[in-house]
């Protein structure tokens, strides 16, 4: 929470993770069972297979749902109404804030990209989706 | 499973009490177990707690033992934190330790202190029940993330905002003559529509309110019932338990929740009953959707068809299946850490017959459902009356 986003102390793995994101080369992590899964992970979470590799995550995505929030945490009340969507990404799925879209336009199936911005409330940094396409299919 | 019985429960009343602390709301429900039950607090071999968010609502740590003084019980004392499932995961344990031959006389319930902060930090201590790198920093609230289940479902299998007012309606109409419950009001299902917001398509109405509240049982043996005379007419008969990955976007299909399915699927071969022998339901409605997710996963609904079933009336007092006619979390109030146990309490005075509602319940089998988080966690107990 705060103190954890305040703090110099990084998140090993997930800060990693965001750093590549942040740069257009966000990845995933693949088994030889071919379960993909998002770090930071030791084994994966569906077999526990220790042999993880990095594998490239898709540009962009799907909504595959999403909400408007009108009640935030103290950590987002000053950007109510927000959007947060889970989009599949690849193999994956992602949690992340949509933006640069109206909250009327945001559908499930929308065509977005994951990057990394940051909670102008904490300074944490967030994935967020930007529309490549928000017209769904 | 076999020789657990429930001799008392004992529950505060449930709403808002902000200068009440957690110490005197849980001895307050613990004396009236052991009242209910007519044990000697000597006999008390163990303390099962549930609670959630008390390390930030009251700054205070290592609450069993805490607990268990409040309460005059001079034994073991372990707290359960499962976020919304933790009294019931406290209950499992009792209903374990008894079953298992490690004590005969056990107390388990739960405590939630939660209207003494400001609502934000509620939220905010609620959301923490989530995965807080990829979904509380990325906005994700309590409600929030229900709506995305909400959401999900109404795509995948259809029904509408009206649907689950309905579940609304019945869960408040249940409440009405609930002694113990927050909201004894019943509501319409144009006030529900007409709510504010909260987290589309979630509305106020679709949401549990915060509650301070404690609950309580008595687990015994049946042989220690037996030697002692006691009335405990209700057994436990059933426990399951069911786990899942704890961030939504984890998991195959965030309109299913596969732990309650797996907690049922345990609790019922446990018991030895079929669902066609439930008489009553209590099942863990934090918001309106989870009614639905939560029915359909304990396999009395298939996939996509109970979202309706308030509104074709099967699961209000009168239907085939009454569904929290304790009012639920909706009504009654969701003390998170106590809920597990409440629901058990609940269950216990509608099989006994001394709830209020006791009479919509024809049979001697009902089942409770409590769930943690977005059903991560979800812990079901089977109860039926034996005597
Ligand atoms: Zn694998």
């Amino acid at each position: 929470m705060t103190d954890a986003g305040d703090s110099e102390i990084r998140d090993r793995g997930y800060d990693d993770w965001l750093d590549a994101l942040e740069t257009g080369d966000g990845y995933l992590l693949r088994c030889p069972n071919n379960h993909a899964s998002l770090p930071p992970r030791l084994v994966c979470p569906d077999c526990g297979s220790d042999d993880l590799t990095e594998e490239a995550l898709p540009a962009s995505g799907e909504i595959v749902t999403y909400t408007v929030v009108h009640l935030g945490t103290r950590e987002f009340n000053d950007q109510t109404p927000y959007v947060t969507a889970i989009a599949a990404v690849g193999d994956v799925r992602i949690t992340g804030l949509v933006r640069e879209v109206d909250a009327e336009s945001v559908d499930v199936g929308a065509s977005v990209e994951p990057t990394v911005d940051k909670n102008p409330q904490t300074s944490d940094r967030v994935v967020v989706f930007r529309p490549s396409n928000m017209i769904p299919e | 499973m076999e020789g657990v019985r429930v001799a008392g429960v004992g529950l505060t009343h449930f709403g808002q009490t902000p200068d009440r602390t957690g110490r005197e709301l849980f001895a307050e429900a613990a004396e009236a177990a052991l009242a209910d039950a007519g044990v000697d607090r000597e006999a008390v071999a163990e303390l099962h707690y549930g609670n959630f968010m008390g390390a930030l609502g009251e700054r205070q740590g290592h609450q069993a033992p805490l607990m268990a003084e409040a309460a005059g019980l001079s034994c073991p004392a372990t707290r359960y934190e499962l976020a919304c499932a933790s009294a019931g995961a406290a209950v499992r344990g009792a209903v374990r330790a008894i079953a298992a031959g490690q004590a005969d006389v056990v107390v388990a319930g739960g405590m939630e202190r939660m209207t003494n902060r400001a609502i934000e930090e509620t939220t905010e201590a609620l959301a923490i029940a989530a995965d807080e790198l990829f979904e509380v920093r990325a906005g994700v609230t309590f409600p929030g993330a229900y709506a995305l289940m909400a959401r999900s479902y109404f795509e995948e299998f259809g029904g509408e905002r009206e649907d689950l007012a309905h579940v609304a309606v019945k869960n408040h109409e249940n409440a009405v003559p609930n002694e113990y419950a927050q909201y004894r009001k019943a509501i319409t299902v144009e006030q529900a529509l007409s709510a504010p917001i909260i987290a589309e398509p979630l509305g106020l109405y679709d949401s549990c309110p915060v509650t301070d509240g404690a609950s309580a049982l008595v687990v015994v043996s049946e042989a220690y019932a037996e030697a002692n005379e006691l009335d405990a007419s209700v057994a436990i008969v059933g426990s399951g338990q069911g786990g899942d990955a704890l961030a939504l976007q984890s998991r195959g299909d965030p309109a299913r929740t596969p732990a309650t399915d797996a907690a049922a699927m345990e609790a019922f071969a446990d018991a030895g009953v079929g669902r066609g022998d439930v008489a009553a339901v209590e099942v863990h409605d934090c918001f309106t959707i989870a009614e639905v997710c939560a029915l359909e996963g304990l396999g009395f609904y298939d996939y996509g068809e109970a979202v309706g079933a308030a509104r074709r009336g099967e699961t209000t007092a009168d239907g085939d299946l009454p569904v929290n006619l304790s009012g639920g979390l909706k009504a009654k109030g969701h003390p998170v850490g106590a809920t597990g146990g409440s629901q058990v309490v609940e269950m216990t005075r509608l099989l006994r017959g001394d709830h209020p509602n006791a009479d919509a319940v024809d049979g001697t089998v009902g089942l409770t459902h409590n769930a943690g988080g977005t059903v991560a966690s979800a812990v079901v107990h089977l109860l039926e009356v034996v005597e």
